[in-house]
């Protein structure tokens, strides 16, 4: 755990200066913020503070109004006619609702993007899909629809479909949000296992204990841009700006 | 963990098989046995007196005589079974094409490049004009106007161009019907799918359409029953199919018996169909209910 701690060398991603609006509402007001590889680093923030938006944005789910994303110093994500396709390659992105393929079983599910885009032969596709699956613990489902599954086992599905990609950065969207209680656990040892890996992980979450636990770095939005941040037990524990302190307290009920 | 009063003792029931009260078990088994008696009862009470006000209505001879004639049945039904075939063949040959036209047409309208704005705007037309005229209307209209144009290479055979016309009638409606499924498909399948790095084809392809079809295939079959009758609209360009053979049997000798033998043979083919679309829906709605968490 330490050794991916001392991430060094040129961000994996840059964030800079982003701008984006839904309509009058502005969500993201210049945002900056670099992830280096091998670090998680965890967003947190009240809901609408941008979380969601700026992961959706790095991967082209959303075009920015200004500003711009590099990743791997290469591919800028926010050049006018970026190939979002390629950029999508490098960039795993796990959901909320998992949004698996209801159709496809778990093998297919996993195997669709490296067949189909990374043009792998389907048996190849098919030995990843099941390694990675026994890796998760889901060996057994592999031949099962998703919608025999708990919550859990499909958002696992979901991290092993991103994963089989062998994407440069894991981005997750509070994936343990939709999840009841009990099973937030497995969802979570998961990410600790990609963690320990040396994945390079951005993550929005609620979890704060799991955020202090796993991540290298939190950042707490607040108006569209990064409030404070710094290492977990830094950020939780003594925050140095009031809204920080502010959002931990409420949190904390 | 004794509760207060001390006798109850929570006991540990998982695993154990499922428990019925023995007076409810029979409980229910009466109730069943009392609802199918009452069903059955029922049935054959409604039966018996319709056939009896039926029967003592003063034009029943009449009616007997001209619409259920059992020799004007059998003299007719061969001819009409002949006759039928063809209808069984244009239904055959319109049907795939009528899935084609119907598909492109959806996914056309479906195309958001700005280059083909021409096309887009062609299918949106094509469905409007064809969803509002009658189909007995096209199949007059192409049946009749095209052969007189003389055109050169186009065929003169009105039984093909009532083929094309009930294809481009049917084809609006089934277009309609594929944009549902396609709609129904909720956006973050697609949004999964293109973070997958699948290109938009791809994810039309591969995660949206077969999610698509699934969805609207009841309403689709509906489409074909209906199809499986409207082969009969192609009558009124002179092919003998099986309508017209039932008329010409049925002006023979002012007997319209062979008009209800036409009406069995049209039921035959298409109850099937209905409930094959039936069970289809029902499977579906169950596997709905099982996956109600996506």
């Amino acid at each position: 755990m330490s050794a991916a701690r001392i991430s060094t060398g040129a961000p994996m991603l840059r964030i800079t200066d982003v701008w984006k609006a839904f309509g009058e509402e502005s969500v993201l007001r210049g945002i900056s913020l670099d992830v280096r590889q091998h670090e998680v680093v965890v967003l947190i923030g009240a809901s609408g503070s941008g979380k969601s938006t700026l992961l959706r944005c790095v991967n082209g789910l959303e075009t920015v109004d200004a500003g711009t994303i590099l990743l791997d110093g290469d591919i800028d994500v926010t050049a006018f006619k970026a190939d979002l396709d390629r950029v999508r390659r490098r960039v795993g992105i796990v959901f909320q609702s998992y949004n698996l393929f209801p159709h496809l079983t778990v093998l297919d599910n996993v195997t669709l993007g490296p067949r189909k885009v990374l043009r792998e032969p389907a048996s190849s596709a098919e030995d990843r899909a099941r390694t990675l699956l026994a890796r998760f613990g889901l060996l057994e489902k592999a031949g099962d629809y998703p919608d025999r599954l708990s919550g859990g086992q499909q958002q696992r599905v979901a991290i092993v479909r991103a994963l089989a990609m062998s994407p440069e950065i894991l981005l997750f969207d509070e994936i343990t949000s939709a999840l009841d209680p009990l099973l937030v656990g497995e969802v979570l040892d998961a990410v600790r296992e990609l963690k320990s890996e040396g994945l390079t992980i951005l993550m929005a979450t609620h979890e704060m204990s799991f955020a202090r636990d796993v991540a290298d770095r939190v950042c707490f939005l607040s108006g569209g841009v990064v409030c404070e941040e710094g290492p977990p037990d830094q950020v939780l524990g003594a925050p140095r700006e009031p809204l920080t302190r502010a959002f931990l307290a409420h949190l904390l009920g | 963990m004794t509760v207060a009063g001390g006798d109850h003792v929570a006991v540990d029931r998982a695993g154990s098989a499922p428990y019925v009260d023995p007076a409810r078990v029979r409980y229910r088994k009466r109730h069943a046995v009392r609802s199918a008696a009452i069903g059955i009862l029922s049935l054959l009470v409604t039966t018996a007196v319709v056939i009896a006000v039926v029967v003592r209505t003063p034009g029943w001879p009449a009616v007997q005589e001209t619409f259920f004639n059992p020799e004007e049945f059998a003299a007719s039904f061969p001819e009409l079974v002949e006759a039928f075939w063809l209808n069984i063949r244009i239904f055959l040959i319109a049907e795939p094409l009528i899935l084609i036209v119907g598909l492109s047409v959806a996914l056309v309208r479906r195309l958001r490049n700005p280059l083909f704005l021409p096309l887009r705007l062609l299918a949106t037309v094509y469905v409007d004009i064809f969803r509002g005229v009658p189909t007995l209307l096209v199949i007059l209209l192409l049946g009749f106007g095209v052969p007189a144009l003389d055109l050169q290479g186009a065929p003169d055979n009105v039984l093909v161009w009532g083929i094309v016309a009930l294809v481009l009638s049917y084809g609006a409606y089934v277009a309609e019907v594929f944009r549902a499924g396609i709609d129904s498909v909720h956006p973050s399948q697609r949004m999964a799918a293109r973070s997958l790095g699948l290109s938009e084809w791809q994810t039309n392809r591969y995660v949206v359409l077969p999610q698509a079809v699934r969805n609207v295939t009841p309403p689709l079959l509906n489409d074909f029953i209906s199809l499986q009758k409207d082969t009969a609209l192609v009558s009124v360009l002179g092919p003998i199919e099986v309508l017209r053979q039932a008329q010409i049997d049925a002006s023979f000798n002012f007997n319209y018996t062979p008009y209800v033998a036409a009406a069995c043979l049209f039921i035959a083919l298409t109850i099937p169909m209905t409930r094959f679309a039936d069970w289809l829906q029902a499977r579906q709605r169950r596997q709905r209910g099982m996956g109600a968490a996506t």
